[in-house]
């Protein structure tokens, strides 16, 4: 699956050359200490489209998610097999510099979590540390970002306070903000909207939609209309395996299998 | 009686007890300080802040006792700072072998709670002997900032855990390299913590004794210091010398120099709070 890249500056569309933003998974097994959290997994991950993974807790949806930023690395006792592709690199080869990768691979956490610093340092912290000090780049990608992910009405007024003031929705989309703000070319959320109430969460997936032109999106989520109503693609997992990976139509209308019908349905899990 | 009812007295059994407690240190301490103040407030003058020590008691003052105490308080900070507060960075964000780090956490334990005089025998030893430094402003700072060194790295460490995981994450996440999560995250986060350890630790060195007068700190300097490499006293020591001798009119000077001794200690701990509070107000998780 290739995709041309188009870049718009000032109004005229450029073509920048094939991006495929494609994220491959071949044979993944991950071992916690003698835990085995996943089991030979092969899995790819189309561009430009929301995929959502479900399934009951521990079933290792969000191991699944970690994989593609490597946040795994930071769990003692994690060890895996197999390979993950980004745009068809192994990932987990050993001339990849971690910090490089992640530039390019944003991520959402369950909890929102921004910086206890002012708006304004929470979204431009990516850049910073990328060594980026030109004021008024800086300052046009604050406002790009934080338009994209829907806050940027809410906060115009005042970004140097502090982020830890804003609500809980609004710290979450801060964090996307913050995310986007490196302009990353795949987004992995897990369950970014299970600690927001339902109006945030509406924003938040509003957001998800609008911003799947864009990205590649994976998202981990426990609510079943959430992943119906956002997601184009759907992969059930239950206990370490891929049950079933189709459209989300399919998924949710006619899946092939009869536990996916059960879980989906609400009738185990 | 019923089990609610013997809840309820036993709640209010412990509080009582609770108060009682407190009050008792409270009010040991408020007697000693009042013992301390009607002996000596009256003695505390300029000329003895600015005087030199003497055999007269009434002429004698604590000007390079002070000056001394400040000269060993920075070289101390600035020995045992860096040291420990990377030692503890080290400990906690980047040795992930667990037994190793067990290990060097039972022997900070252990060192912390060594007797100090052992600190200025090993001071004696090493600094004074061994780097020949002699009795001199370099060698009680050497070996006071060893003395505080597992205090500060314990407090380096505390603080640095209370930074919740998911603020790394989150900077790691964004492509961040390790040091530059220390850097730009977690050590300006948790800088009130490990600031408020620092103080502590530094405010117990002000007040150590022993150790110096191992290590050859003397109780009458007629100088000041002028550069780490001259001979010293301190505060402490020259408390110890005056109580020690038995002219009534030397434990005035004493007590005159102990609540300027005390004066120190306290506005070093306020600093401390004022510090922390202000921390935590600006960073509330």
């Amino acid at each position: 699956m290739e995709l041309l890249f188009i870049l718009e500056i000032d109004g005229k569309k450029k073509l920048i050359g094939n991006m495929k933003k494609y994220i491959e998974a071949k044979n993944i097994d991950v071992f916690y200490g003698d835990f085995k959290a996943l089991n030979n997994i092969n899995m790819d991950i189309p561009p430009n489209a929301v995929t959502a993974l479900i399934g009951p807790s521990g079933c290792g949806k969000s191991t699944y998610l970690r994989l593609f930023n490597r946040m795994n690395d930071y769990i003692d006792s994690f060890r895996m097999n197999g390979d993950v592709l980004i745009d068809g690199e192994n990932i987990y080869h050993n001339d990849i510099r971690v910090d490089d990768l992640r530039k390019n691979i944003g991520m959402v956490f369950q909890k929102p979590n921004p910086f206890p610093k002012s708006i304004y340092e929470n979204v431009v912290y990516g850049l910073r540390i990328q060594g980026i000090k030109d004021k008024t780049f800086l300052n046009k990608r604050v406002e790009k970002s934080l338009k994209q992910a829907a806050l940027w009405d809410e906060v115009k007024g005042d970004l140097n306070k502090s982020a830890l003031t804003l609500s809980g929705g609004q710290q979450q989309r801060l964090c996307i903000a913050r995310a986007l703000a490196v302009e990353p070319s795949i987004l992995l959320m897990d369950e970014p909207t299970s600690a927001l109430d339902p109006i945030a969460t509406a924003k938040v997936e509003l957001l998800i939609n609008d911003l799947k032109e864009l990205y590649t999106i994976v998202i981990v989520t426990h609510n079943m209309q959430q992943a119906s109503r956002i997601s184009d693609y759907t992969a059930f997992f239950y206990m370490g395996d891929l049950i079933e990976f189709d459209t989300t139509k399919k998924i949710f209308t006619k899946p092939k299998l009869e536990r996916t019908l059960n879980y989906i349905t609400g009738r185990f899990g | 009686m019923n089990n609610s009812k013997i809840n309820r007295i036993k709640d209010l059994i412990f509080q009582y007890v609770g108060i009682i407690c407190t009050f008792l240190g409270l009010i040991v301490l408020s007697i000693l300080l009042f013992n301390i103040v009607k002996e000596g407030f009256l003695r505390i003058d300029w000329d003895f802040l600015t005087s030199l020590p003497s055999r007269k008691a009434d002429k004698a003052g604590i000007f390079t006792a002070w000056i001394g105490s400040i000269w060993i308080l920075v070289f101390t900070f600035l020995v045992s700072v860096p040291l420990g507060v990377s030692a503890g960075i080290y400990l906690e964000e980047y040795n992930s072998n667990s037994k190793l780090s067990s290990l060097l956490e039972l022997n900070i334990s252990n060192l912390a709670g060594v007797p100090s005089v052992i600190y200025g025998l090993l001071g004696l030893e090493i600094f004074v002997r061994g780097f020949s430094l002699g009795s001199s402003v370099l060698a009680g700072s050497f070996t006071l900032g060893l003395l505080i060194l597992p205090i500060i790295i314990v407090a380096t460490r505390e603080a640095l855990k209370a930074v919740p995981q998911s603020l790394r994450a989150a900077s790691f996440a964004l492509g961040a390299t390790k040091w530059q999560t220390i850097s730009y995250q977690v050590l300006p986060a948790s800088f009130g913590g490990i600031l408020t350890g620092v103080i502590l630790a530094i405010s117990r060195a002000v007040g150590e004794t022993a150790p110096l007068i191992v290590v050859g700190a003397l109780a009458y300097v007629p100088f000041t210091p002028q550069n780490p490499m001259d001979e010293f006293t301190v505060l402490p020591i020259q408390i110890f010398n005056w109580v020690s001798r038995p002219q009534a009119e030397f434990s005035v000077n004493a007590a005159a120099a102990i609540i300027i001794l005390l004066l120190i200690t306290f506005v070093m701990n306020g600093i401390a709070v004022y510090f922390r509070n202000r921390w935590q107000k600006k960073i509330n998780w």
